[in-house]
């Protein structure tokens, strides 16, 4: 078996020659299975005090066959990189379930489904190998955005819990043998920044350095997150993790987040990674945009030399994918653009002070 | 060379980051006193003109000692993320200390600058902040410090900067092109030939950074340069325009100058341009005296234009006095009052004809417009914060005079309307409304001899004596300090005094005051009801003409009031105690199971959240504190008060904020629940489960008034609502001491040394509010978790004002246990001083005052009620359960005992 290192080059080299396709969504997948509370809990949970249907990170550890399955379906539709189910594995936001205590070892588990997955698929094609990115959530909670409106000052969460939370999660994907970490879907900047912090800080303590993509989410056609950062500011923010990737998902369908996928690829020296839903829902809450529409408008991105890696977030199938992996396959992966040395400091908005 | 530079010029200069330095303390000092105010919302407006009017990137430096400086940066923060009109620009988090520097590098979603770091504590440190600065995603101001200390000549510019550089980005890869140097701009012209050359070392020092360490930037701060010239703001204008001009050409990229401090290069007097530029450029030997020649020249005109609201700054001196004190505007107090003492002098008047004269007169009108109805307490008090702010900057000049006096042999006293002492009496803390009390009486010229809280009769007396008082004054809120202001007044009689006796504070009454404490002095006793009537009484005691009328007045007031009383007395029937008991609540116990706590046994909580316990503060009774009327929030609106009742509130959030944010008090508090029944009108409580042994007793006393006929209304205890033990059912009870008064001593201490007793009293104030807000929150915890019974509950604020849920949470001292000795099980069950912080006095006041404990009854018609009048047959009953001696128990006792006790 491969180590780790063997896989980032062989990650790196795939890189430089085309464009790489991520998963879709995982709930979207799970969803159709319909599972009742019985099936969340599993045995080693019937008797956990509290409802747990709904906590699909847990089905890492009570439907270990069923999230093995869904990563097979990915990787069967030509994924190269699978997401691991732990975009809630934080302790804060396990703590809806009472389930803080497990966070460590959701990741942990959530990483080796992904990691089993992955490599048997590898083993298969070996010329096409296939990676695990270990996906860091946002939470549910926001440390520069106060959640009662009569008092801004307020927060529910402090960087240094987001960042014990993180260094937490971060660590469990590592040990469950997750190749790169994902810090994605951030609709609050600081909370990025806490995880950013909280990996580096891991980074140095392991002696070792794993590839981290980020992933904004452009809530609407402001064009901003919800704590109110423009793309490119959010790119200022987040710039000094030097991340692989930098890129926005979920929210919005292809058609609408094009423009600041535009706007971040033409500012940021790294690669580019976007995942968009598939559309916008319909009035029952459910995405129906076509696996064909989708793989148009990522494969024009493609052509158009704004994207690095694709895939596809809620609502998208292996029939997206599938079919977004044909549309990108032949095409050139956009290349980095050089940037002159500044100093690119961001509030809402960025500001640049040339060198 | 020179010519390329002139045509880069323009350009440079729209390349050159000023930062705005206005929401900086140590930079603006309007800001400094809105921070300290804790007047964030007005901060706030600061930061918002100053993105608003351009600035590329906000300062923010909280540096002050009389702040909690990571707090306010902390709290600034959040703040300014919540407002887009501002936080759309980068923020420069500015502070001396690292540690308020991370506390800010966590609240900022943007890319931040910080501002500063350097190699003073050597190089370890430089590196682990710098390392530190990377991994929170900040650019960093660089200090030219080393381990020698700052550098001033160019060559110690370059080598720390240089240094520096290498370090960091060699040693550790932060970005270049994020590092900002501060090569440290001091100020010229100080008449010290050392210091001549140092606007020159600074710009050449950036001409070399800039050339030899690539992508770095160079800031400072500008305003330094000038320092010289301070007081000269068109001359210090012209110099750091000039110095821009020339930093900027050699490569400065950024700095600290308040953009409306600049003027504009080609618009500076050729003759003035020509000789700051000879001192920034360090031109010429006698460069600074030819700059002090001219500098006078260019004083005037350049000033800031008074802004409208301030036109009452144009009237003459006394006016101004008036209307400050009126308005209870204390920014320009001292500079009045020293104009003012000046009049007097050339009047051949002395410093004391300024307390005497114009502002006594300003005092006046504040008077008679209390009096009138027209100005209402908080703004009163606010008014005697601006009079004793005047009064003690006269004091040095007065004790000066009054020296020189002695020295010649002649005796000099102030002419007061009288000297007045007050006290809280023995076993007492409560001291607020006294306080109130002791203000309004020193507005009106009275002076006041305050002694405190928990005063013993002797110490008052002997004081009074000391002092000569010419009014004794009283004050307590528990209902045994009624009991010591009768003693204090036999004491009084015993020892021979003349001096009226005046009696106030929450439970007194006039009733009280003529049964109970009159006929004890031989000389007047009155009772004054609230803060405003403190004056009129004092005045007509104190006048020789209207003195006998009032007098007379009241004591036959008095005596009146006794023989209602004495009637009144023989026609409150009670029943028996027997029948009493027979007609209890009515409670199904076989119908009901009590839940059972969740955990049983103690919990301490060491310090609670403040700021969870601002959202539940029932305003309605701050606002009786300041004898302002009306339910909060429509007291706000009210057509009479609401002006006042509003700039009350205000300032109340305003401190509110920075005592939760800088944590002028810690919150500490112990709850406990136990198993328990009730035995008779006693409540047992046990060890454990087994209910087997008794940990304590507590006792409850039961309404005796008669009910008609027809009435289904029992005669209640507290004890109803615990179920009995000959029912079998398991049933608890939970007890509670909460404070939010750790550190009020402290804090009143340092408000009183700056003459702002208007603050302390507010702080004081809404310590108590904190506290009943504490008390009413933990009974919410309670019901929803601690003990659970209720883990549903949503209930609005005004809902848990009004008291809609199950369960009550009754204090001992108040209506439905008026019994305080109860306490001292109490604090024994709840071991509450050491795990609450709160103390018992003699009286059982709780100290601090801040404080409210209780029991906790869970029974759903559990109900506050008052337990009345009650007659011998209980008293005695209850002495003997208790184990104490029944005299002493109606002591305790006094003000619900249905009958004299004297008698048999």
């Amino acid at each position: 078996m491969a180590t780790r290192a063997d896989r980032l080059e062989a990650l790196n080299a795939a890189l430089r020659s085309r464009i790489l396709v991520l998963d879709g969504a995982m709930g979207t997948m799970i969803q159709r299975h319909k599972l009742d509370e019985a099936a969340y809990r599993g045995v080693r949970f019937a008797a956990w005090p509290r409802d747990i249907k709904g906590n699909n990170d847990v089905l890492s550890l009570t439907q270990p066959d069923l999230i093995r399955a869904i990563h097979g379906e990915y990787l069967d539709a030509g994924s190269d990189i699978l997401e691991t189910n732990t975009f809630s594995s934080t302790r804060i936001a396990q703590a809806d379930y009472g389930m803080e205590d497990l966070a460590y070892e959701l990741n942990v588990a959530g990483a080796k489904l992904a990691r089993e997955a992955a490599d048997a698929a590898t083993a298969k094609t070996p010329d096409k190998p296939r990676f695990v990115a270990g996906a860091l959530g946002p939470t549910n909670k926001t440390a520069s955005i106060s959640p009662d409106v009569n008092d801004p000052g307020f927060r529910a969460i402090t960087f240094d819990e987001l960042k014990a939370a993180f260094g937490e999660q971060a660590r469990g994907l590592l040990d469950g043998g997750a190749d790169l970490l994902l810090v994605e879907t951030i609709i609050d900047t600081l909370n990025a920044k806490a995880a950013l912090f909280a990996i580096d800080e891991l980074f140095e303590e392991r002696g070792e350095r794993v590839p981290v993509m980020i992933s904004g989410t452009i809530t609407d056609q402001s064009g901003r997150l919800l704590s109110g950062q423009t793309a490119e500011a959010f790119w200022n923010s987040v710039r000094h993790a030097q991340p692989l990737t930098i890129g926005f998902n979920c929210a919005l369908g292809a058609d609408l987040l094009r423009p600041y996928v535009a706007e971040v690829a033409r500012v940021a020296d790294t690669y580019i990674c976007a995942y968009p839903n598939a559309g916008l829902p319909n009035a029952f809450g459910e995405y129906d945009e076509h696996p064909h529409t989708t793989a148009g408008h990522l494969g024009s991105w493609a052509k158009d030399g704004l994207v690095n890696i694709v895939g596809g977030c809620c609502g998208t199938t292996p029939d997206h994918i599938r079919a977004v992996a044909g549309a990108v396959k032949s095409v050139k992966p956009r290349v980095l653009p050089r940037c002159e040395p500044a100093m690119r400091l961001s509030g809402l908005e960025p500001f640049k002070i040339a060198s | 060379m020179s010519t390329a530079d002139e045509g880069a010029a323009s350009k440079q200069t729209a390349t050159f980051i000023n930062v705005g330095e206005r929401t900086n303390v140590t930079g603006s000092a309007k800001f400094k006193k809105l921070i300290l105010a804790g007047d964030f919302e007005a901060a706030l407006d600061v930061a918002r003109q100053q993105v608003e009017s351009g600035a590329q990137i906000i300062d923010i430096n909280m540096d002050e000692a009389m702040l909690d400086s990571e707090a306010a940066m902390v709290k600034f923060l959040n703040l300014i993320a919540a407002e887009p009109d501002i936080s759309r620009v980068p923020i420069m988090i500015d502070s001396s200390k690292w540690s308020v520097i991370e506390a800010g590098l966590k609240c900022v979603q943007g890319k931040p600058i910080v501002n500063s770091i350097s190699l003073k504590e050597g190089e370890d440190a430089f590196i682990a902040q710098a390392k530190k600065v990377r991994r929170y995603g900040a650019a960093v101001v660089v200090m030219a410090f080393d381990e020698k200390g700052q550098a001033d000549t160019q060559a110690r510019k370059i080598e720390i900067c240089t240094r520096s550089y290498k370090v960091l980005t060699e040693k550790i890869g932060f970005p270049p092109e994020d590092i900002i140097f501060d090569p440290n701009i001091f100020a010229v012209a100080t008449g010290i030939e050392d210091h001549n050359n140092y606007a020159v070392d600074f710009i050449e020092a950036t001409r070399r950074i800039k050339e030899t360490l690539p992508h770095c930037h160079v800031s400072g701060g500008v305003s330094n340069v000038s320092f010289s010239f301070r007081g000269n703001e068109p001359v210090r204008e012209a110099i750091h325009s000039v110095f821009l001009y020339h930093a900027i050409k050699a490569g400065m990229d950024m700095g600290i100058v308040n953009a409306g401090q600049l003027a504009v290069y080609e618009d500076i007097p050729a003759e003035l341009k020509e000789r700051c530029e000879d001192v920034i450029l360090n031109r010429r030997q006698d460069a600074t005296d030819r700059l002090l020649e001219i500098a006078d020249k260019y004083r005037a005109g350049g000033g800031p234009k008074a802004a409208a609201d301030l036109s009452w700054r144009q009237n003459d001196v006394n006016k101004r006095l008036t209307h400050a004190l009126v308005n209870g505007i204390t920014d320009f107090i001292d500079e009045d009052t020293e104009e003012a003492r000046k009049d007097a002098g050339r009047k051949g008047g002395r410093p004391l004809d300024v307390i005497e004269g114009p502002l006594m007169d300003g005092m006046n009108v504040v008077g008679d417009l209390f009096g009138a109805g027209k100005m209402f307490l908080p703004q009163v008090v606010k008014s005697a914060r601006v009079m004793k702010k005047a009064v003690a900057y006269l004091i040095p000049f007065i004790e000066e005079e009054k020296a020189k006096k002695a020295a010649a042999g002649i005796a000099d006293e102030r002419q007061t309307n009288g000297k007045i002492l007050l006290a809280t009496v023995k076993g007492d803390v409560h001291d607020i409304g006294k306080n109130i009390v002791g203000v309004v009486l020193q507005c009106n010229n009275y002076e006041v001899v305050d002694l405190g809280v928990m005063v013993p009769a002797a110490k008052i007396l002997q004081t009074a004596r000391e002092v000569k008082a010419d009014i004794i004054g009283l004050s307590g809120l528990i209902t045994p300090s009624l009991d010591e202001m009768a003693y204090v007044s036999r004491e009084m009689d015993r020892e021979g005094f003349h001096v009226p006796l005046l009696i106030g504070g929450a439970t007194t009454s006039k009733v009280h005051t003529a049964v109970k404490i009159a006929p004890g002095y031989k000389n007047v006793v009155v009772y004054v009801q609230d803060a405003s009537r403190a004056v009129g009484v004092a005045s007509s005691l104190m006048s020789d003409h209207l003195r006998g009328g009032f007098v007379a007045d009241v004591k036959a007031d008095y005596e009146k009031m006794r023989e209602a009383h004495a009637r009144q007395q023989q026609s409150k029937k009670r029943q028996s105690i027997a029948a009493a008991r027979a007609n209890r609540t009515k409670i199904a116990w076989d119908a009901y199971t009590p839940e059972r706590p969740r955990k049983l046994g103690l919990t301490r909580f060491d310090d609670y959240d403040l700021a969870e316990l601002t959202r539940t503060i029932d305003w309605t009774p701050f606002f009786q504190t300041w004898e302002l009327a009306g339910k909060y929030p429509n007291i706000l609106e009210d057509a009479t008060v609401g002006k006042a009742a509003r700039g009350l509130y205000n300032d109340a959030q305003a401190m509110l904020q920075r005592l939760v944010g800088e944590k002028w008090l810690t919150a500490r508090a112990v709850i406990g629940f136990w198993p328990a029944n009730a035995v008779g009108d006693d409540i047992e409580i046990y060890t454990d489960d087994t209910r087997k042994t008794v940990l304590t007793t507590f006792h409850t006393l039961r309404q005796q008034m008669v009910r008609e006929g027809n009435s289904d209304r029992a005669n209640a205890a507290l004890a109803d609502f615990i179920a009995p033990k000959d029912t079998g059912v398991a049933d608890y009870i939970g007890a509670f001491a909460v404070t939010a008064g750790i550190g009020t001593d402290e804090k009143v201490a340092a408000f009183e040394r700056d003459q702002d007793d208007y603050s302390a009293i507010l702080f004081k104030a809404l310590a108590d509010r904190l506290a009943e807000s504490f008390a009413e929150r933990m009974h919410q915890r309670v019901r929803k978790e601690f003990w659970g019974y209720d883990p549903g509950e949503t209930l609005t604020n005004e809902a848990l004002i009004a008291e809609e849920y199950r369960g009550i949470r009754p204090a001992p001292g108040y209506p439905a246990c008026p019994d305080h000795t109860e306490k001292a099980l109490l604090w024994t069950l709840l071991d509450a001083e050491k795990n609450a912080g709160v103390q018992l006095t003699e009286s059982f006041a709780m100290w601090p005052a801040a404080a409210v404990s209780g029991f906790y009854f869970g029974h759903p018609q559990a109900a506050y009620f008052g337990v009345g009048k009650i007659e011998r047959d209980q008293v005695e009953d209850y002495a003997r359960r208790k184990g104490m001696d029944p005299r002493t128990m109606e002591r305790w006792l006094a003000p619900n005992l249905n009958y004299d006790p004297g008698s048999t």
